[in-house]
């Protein structure tokens, strides 16, 4: 079967949210934060349907955080695919609720005040399914993970750190050389299995990256919901 | 709470309920809401009938989720609908003005409560006609019905189903507290169809490619071959963004706008009563239309000359018809629960060429018929004087 016939890609709306409109593949391209949303009622209208959602770390959780949580929650059977900057870069590179605490910005020109979200940590609490982090420094490994996301039935969710030389490359870590980004993403990162047997002092500063999460035994909501009304049936 | 209501059969409902039954008939199988007064029958009964049909209801974490996941659902390939009042509404608009780009068929119901802000949670108000029209930013035209009854509920809901599949636009049913609670007698006729879904040719397919009408051929639903790219910016006939191209982009907002407009005529739903010799006419819509009927017809017991127009499709605004039946009349009266937002439109149709009174009530109650009724005989002996 073609994929044409299987998958659904919804985008949102930033740098991340143009990538599914590149792909030869049915695309929905909607609003600011409300990718999960559409998704949802893509998935809802046809179980057998997987949906892809491709989004920022300011639409998936800053404008888009509580669609997020309650997509989690549900357990509906969405990939979400969160690239994730640091920053928000299509305006022009403003503070986001990812920025690291104390990073310069447009927005935040005396140091980021604010603590960021951790968005693995947050979809594994709400109920999320399968949780993944990889870099754009680790394509082979990334492009297995989103294979085993899409098959697993649940809310899946991967957040791709990038390299972002035009805005939060230059203005909060002072590097516009994309290859320069790439190592140091590569730097600050350890697999979840090798950190396994790392000391606190070895891992201070290091963000994991891997297959972080995954439960096969929460109900799937579309599925489920669609068993559930199998049942029942109008008496006229 | 949500007894089933089979065709043809009469029932005593309420208004909410009619709009559930109306949409069900129609062949809406997505609802997605949140829970708010005055509207919540209709999710309550959307909950528990559309699973009894293969349906899907979905209670979002909020309204614009709400909007969002019937749009997707559309495109998913089921003929979708959200209901709200007030503030829902109001969170509603990025919403409705992505569904207008898109041309996404659905359904949106507004059982319209006093506003702004939280306003009269519990009380009727007709203060949202014109966000209706232009709430969400950008121009746009979008197709307004307004029932002033159960019936009317049930009737204009299935027609709302019709209308946004045949003109791709999102339809309001901009009901109010007073028909949404009231219950009574609704026709359910027999023999009602779903309202089909035209799919469009997939052989050389331009997914926003209109006919001559402005119209586009069909609707069609992801994974069936259609290579669709949904674009909410201004796009192309391919769906591809053109923010860059101002022509492409001109093309398409008078396109979206001229879709509806162009069509007034044949949109038009009005209802007329004595009006062959009336020199007095009460122009309502929604509740207001029920103690206008009751005054006209006090008003010809005193041997007054007054007539009545009840408008059911209030966007596009019917002017032409308007103008056309107030010409012999000398004064028109348009009551209204809202500060006088309607009675505007109803000048302009008549352009000066007959008085035009507003008749506003505020402070969620409805007019009585005496009140429509003094206004009527104070202009009758104005005139006669």
């Amino acid at each position: 079967m073609d994929i044409r016939d299987k998958v659904a890609l919804v985008g949102g709306i930033g740098c991340s949210g143009w990538i599914p409109v590149y792909i030869d593949v049915d695309t929905l391209h909607v609003l600011h934060g409300r990718a999960i949303p559409f998704a949802s009622g893509l998935k809802m209208s046809d179980p057998s349907r997987k949906v892809i959602v491709f989004t920022g770390d300011g639409d998936c959780l800053g404008i888009g955080g509580n669609h997020f949580i309650h997509g989690a929650r549900r357990n509906i059977d969405i990939t979400v695919i969160m690239v994730h900057n640091q920053i928000y870069g299509m305006t022009g590179g403003q503070v986001a609720p990812t920025t690291p605490s104390h990073g310069k910005t447009k927005t935040s020109p005396y140091g980021n005040p604010e603590i960021p979200f951790d968005g693995c940590a947050l979809a594994k609490a709400a109920g999320a399914t399968f949780v993944a982090r990889w870099t754009t420094a680790h394509p082979r490994q990334l492009s297995k993970t989103i294979a085993e996301a899409i098959d697993h039935e649940g809310f899946s969710f991967i957040e791709v750190l990038t390299q972002c030389p035009t805005q939060a490359g230059r203005v909060i870590y002072g590097v516009a050389d994309p290859a320069q980004l790439l190592d140091m993403l590569k730097a600050n990162t350890i697999n979840v299995n090798a950190a396994k047997n790392k000391s606190i002092e070895e891992l201070t500063g290091k963000i994991l990256i891997g297959n972080l999460y995954h439960d096969d035994e929460r109900l799937e909501f579309a599925s489920n919901y669609y068993k559930k009304i199998s049942k029942l049936a109008a008496s006229c | 709470m949500g007894q089933e209501v089979c065709q043809g059969t009469v029932k005593i409902i309420q208004g909410n309920e009619a709009i559930v039954e109306a949409a069900i008939a129609a062949g809406c199988r997505f609802f997605a809401g949140y829970p708010i007064t005055p509207a919540s029958e209709i999710a309550e009964a959307m909950a528990q009938r559309l699973p009894q049909v293969n349906g899907v209801f979905l209670q979002m974490e909020d309204e614009i989720a709400s909007i969002c996941a019937a749009i997707g659902a559309s495109f998913g390939g089921m003929k979708a609908c959200t209901a709200s009042s007030g503030p829902g509404i109001s969170l509603k608009q990025e919403g409705v003005g992505y569904a207008a780009v898109v041309e996404a068929p659905i359904v949106i119901i507004n059982v319209m409560r006093g506003g702004p802000a939280t306003g009269m949670p519990t009380a009727p108000g007709q203060q949202d006609i014109l966000q209706a029209k232009y709430g969400s930013h950008g121009d746009y035209e979008i197709i307004a019905l307004m029932p002033s009854s159960c019936q009317e509920a049930f009737d204009l809901t299935y027609k709302a189903f019709v209308l946004a599949e045949k003109y791709r636009v999102p339809v309001y049913i901009l009901s109010d507290e007073i028909v949404g609670h009231t219950r009574e007698k609704v026709r359910i006729p027999a023999g009602l169809k779903p309202v089909e879904r035209k799919k469009p040719p997939k052989e050389g397919y331009q997914p926003f490619k209109a006919g001559d009408d402005g119209l586009l051929d069909g609707m069609p639903a992801f994974n069936e071959g259609y290579k669709l790219l949904i674009e909410g910016q201004l796009h192309d006939e391919n769906g591809n963004r053109a923010a860059h191209l101002p022509e492409v982009c001109a093309k398409l907002t008078e396109r979206l706008c001229k879709k509806i407009t162009n069509h007034a005529d044949q949109l038009v739903d009005i209802e007329t009563s004595f009006l062959d010799d009336a020199e007095i006419v009460v122009v309502s819509f929604g509740s207001p239309a029920r103690p206008s009927l009751r005054a006209v017809k006090d008003a010809r017991e005193k041997n007054i000359r007054a007539g009545y127009i009840k408008i059911r499709t209030i966007w596009p605004f019917p002017e032409k018809k308007i103008a056309e039946l107030a010409a012999k009349a000398h004064t028109l009266i348009v009551p209204e629960l809202n500060i006088g937002r309607m009675v505007n439109e109803v000048k302009r149709a008549v352009a000066g060429q007959v008085e035009v009174v507003s008749l506003p009530k505020l402070g969620g109650l409805l007019h009585t018929p005496g009140e429509i009724l003094a206004e009527i005989e104070r202009r009758a002996t104005v005139c006669t004087r």
